[in-house]
């Protein structure tokens, strides 16, 4: 989970904050996180960045300092353009299609009286699925030589084959991609909703507006923190966690065209093993977190909470 | 209702949303349910599209085939053992995630000592390096420290995380004053007073975060991919990739579905069982 927390400077304890007065106690505590940290996290991001700047021979007995060489050809290489535009549009098209549906359903879940319990419950399920079996069960139904539900497709004429054509392959991960993240937004615009006021909604009913204007006048524009803060976690999600829904149903192809920024950075520096590339690409997304999270933190935490 | 009336949700359009709820539900459910009625058809079946959309009579029969060493026939290693490994993995990382977040947050917040910030600061930053960005260099130092195929290796590098040590800390900070001091009065120290008093208060905070970081574990499929070489360490994710072979038609998909139902049932029943928690956990943490 790469988008939590609060702003870390928001809610400083008290000054006069009651402490237990002791020497090597709360070192002995912060240890094992730290130790964690610096292991796992910190002494391998060094390497990746170190890594960016090096270039070694085919054996990986040698290697030479290039300076920035390394992402002058990541960025010049067409394939990793190809990849940029694949992940912008599988991103926008997951988090687009997700959060529609989810908010439409949020709303009507808003009008129903009894059954919201029953609703909520079964909304939640693919929450607790793994992308990967995701991908899985969305290209068993579709799966061109006996998914169910890529029979009809056929009888109709269309030809359907998600493992030989790019669109179609692209459309099996965005649906099973959105499709695992219903239930996320639909709990956050459940929670959403149920923080604007009853009284703006009467008073513009009493107006004589009616549910769809109430919605896009009213509704819609008070819910905006909570659907801009959807879309920054939403973009991480498609960005990052969606790595095994590429890995189990198309492995990036047919021909590169489900190849999102991270698959592509597993597939270099573990399948083609060139090294200096991958760590050039990884210290690129490790930019773009950077990006989204102080976004996250800077813009989005206080437009949250508005009252 | 009279609110009802007012803002106008009138029978009808209660009843148009009941119907567009249900439409949802249907979209929403049907992957899950599809993979239960395929477990319970045989492998003909299967193959020979359309599905039937309600379950067939061989569920007892491939269930009994798929827990009797069908699994292992394919992949070498039994589902038990895959389950076992899952389970292991997603606890280890739920309870390991707790335990060292609280501690770090407790050192935090209830003590002061030199560096205090820049140790927070540190474990704050944690949040902008997903193992993604650090993926080789992660790899070697796994290699190097002998930690492939191991749980060790599934587990440690997952268990330090900022999102729940913040959490912990944001918890920590409502305490009150008067609490702390009242139990220094008493004359308890430091771990008494986490034992008799914090601990007990942070229990619907831990249930939450409970939930949250076991499907988190459950779901893992980067990590233990790079980390196991050994099917026998295998999660139950990776091992139903590697049983799959779309292009190939020997693929027992019938075995496949149980597999696919064993492997996504017991996270389902935790949220579903646990959903009091799991909302509060989900919407508290990432908000």
């Amino acid at each position: 989970m790469v988008a939590g927390g609060r702003s870390p400077v928001a809610g400083r304890p008290p000054m006069n904050r009651a402490v237990f007065p002791h020497r090597w106690l709360p070192w002995l505590l912060v240890a094992p996180q730290l130790a964690i940290s610096l292991v796992f996290f910190y002494w391998p991001a060094v390497q990746a960045l170190h890594q960016s700047v090096l270039r070694e021979d085919a054996f990986g007995l040698r290697s030479e300092f290039v300076g920035l060489a390394n992402f002058a050809r990541v960025l010049g290489d067409p394939a990793y353009l190809n990849s940029i535009r694949v992940t912008v549009v599988f991103s926008l098209l997951t988090a687009f299609g997700s959060m529609a549906i989810a908010l439409f359903l949020a709303v009507q879940a808003e009008k129903v009286v009894r059954g919201r319990g029953f609703y909520r419950t079964l909304m939640i399920w693919p929450y607790a699925v793994a992308p990967a079996i995701a991908g899985m069960l969305w290209l068993f139904m579709f799966n061109p030589s006996f998914g169910t539900l890529a029979w009809p497709l056929k009888q109709m004429g269309i030809t359907w084959d998600p493992l030989l054509r790019g669109n179609q392959a692209m459309a099996l991960v965005v649906a099973a991609a959105s499709w695992k993240q219903i239930s996320y937004n639909f709990l956050f615009f459940v929670a959403g909703l149920q923080a604007i006021p009853r009284t703006l909604i009467e008073a513009a009913a009493i107006d004589g507006a009616g549910p769809v204007k109430r919605f896009w006048t009213i509704v819609f524009p008070l819910l905006a923190p909570t659907t801009f803060f959807l879309l920054v976690v939403n973009s991480v999600y498609a960005l990052f966690d969606t790595f095994g829904i590429i890995h189990a149903v198309t492995g990036g192809g047919p021909g590169k065209s489900t190849e999102t920024l991270v698959y592509k950075v597993y597939n270099d520096g573990f399948v083609n093993l060139i090294l200096g590339e991958s760590a050039a690409q990884s210290v690129i997304l490790m930019v773009i977190v950077i990006t989204l999270t102080a976004f996250q933190f800077r813009y989005v935490e206080r437009r949250v909470h508005y009252g | 209702m009279a609110e009802g009336e007012i803002i106008g949700v009138k029978r009808r359009a209660r009843a148009v949303a009941h119907l567009a709820l249900v439409i949802g539900i249907i979209v929403v459910a049907f992957p899950i349910y599809y993979v239960f009625v395929a477990s319970t058809h045989p492998l003909q079946v299967i193959l020979r599209p359309p599905l039937p959309l309600v379950p067939g009579a061989e569920g007892p029969a491939n269930y009994t085939e798929a827990l009797t060493g069908g699994v292992g026939r394919i992949g070498g290693v039994g589902v038990g053992r895959l389950l076992w490994n899952t389970t292991v993995v997603a606890l280890g990382i739920a309870i390991g995630k707790i335990i060292i977040s609280m501690a770090s947050a407790y050192a935090i917040v209830f003590f002061r000592f030199p560096l205090r910030m820049a140790c927070f600061w540190l474990i704050f930053i944690t949040l902008m390096l997903p193992v993604e960005v650090r993926i080789l260099p992660t790899y070697k130092v796994m290699v190097d420290l002998r930690l492939i195929d191991t749980y060790g290796g599934l587990i440690l590098p997952l268990i330090a995380s900022a999102t729940a040590t913040l959490l912990f800390r944001q918890f920590f900070m409502t305490i009150p004053n008067e609490l702390v001091e009242a139990a220094r009065v008493d004359g308890a120290g430091p771990w008494r007073f986490f034992r008799d008093i914090l601990l007990p208060l942070s229990l619907t905070n831990i249930a939450a975060l409970f939930v949250i970081l076991f499907i988190y574990g459950w779901t893992q499929y980067l990590w233990p991919l790079l980390m196991t070489n050994s099917n026998s360490m295998n999660t139950i994710v990776i091992a139903l990739r590697k049983m799959i072979s779309f292009a190939d038609a020997d693929t027992p998909w019938h075995l496949v579905m149980v597999t696919a139902m064993l492997a996504i049932a017991p996270p389902i029943l935790v949220v579903v069982l646990m959903q009091r928690w799991f909302v509060k956990g989900l919407v508290e943490t990432e908000k």
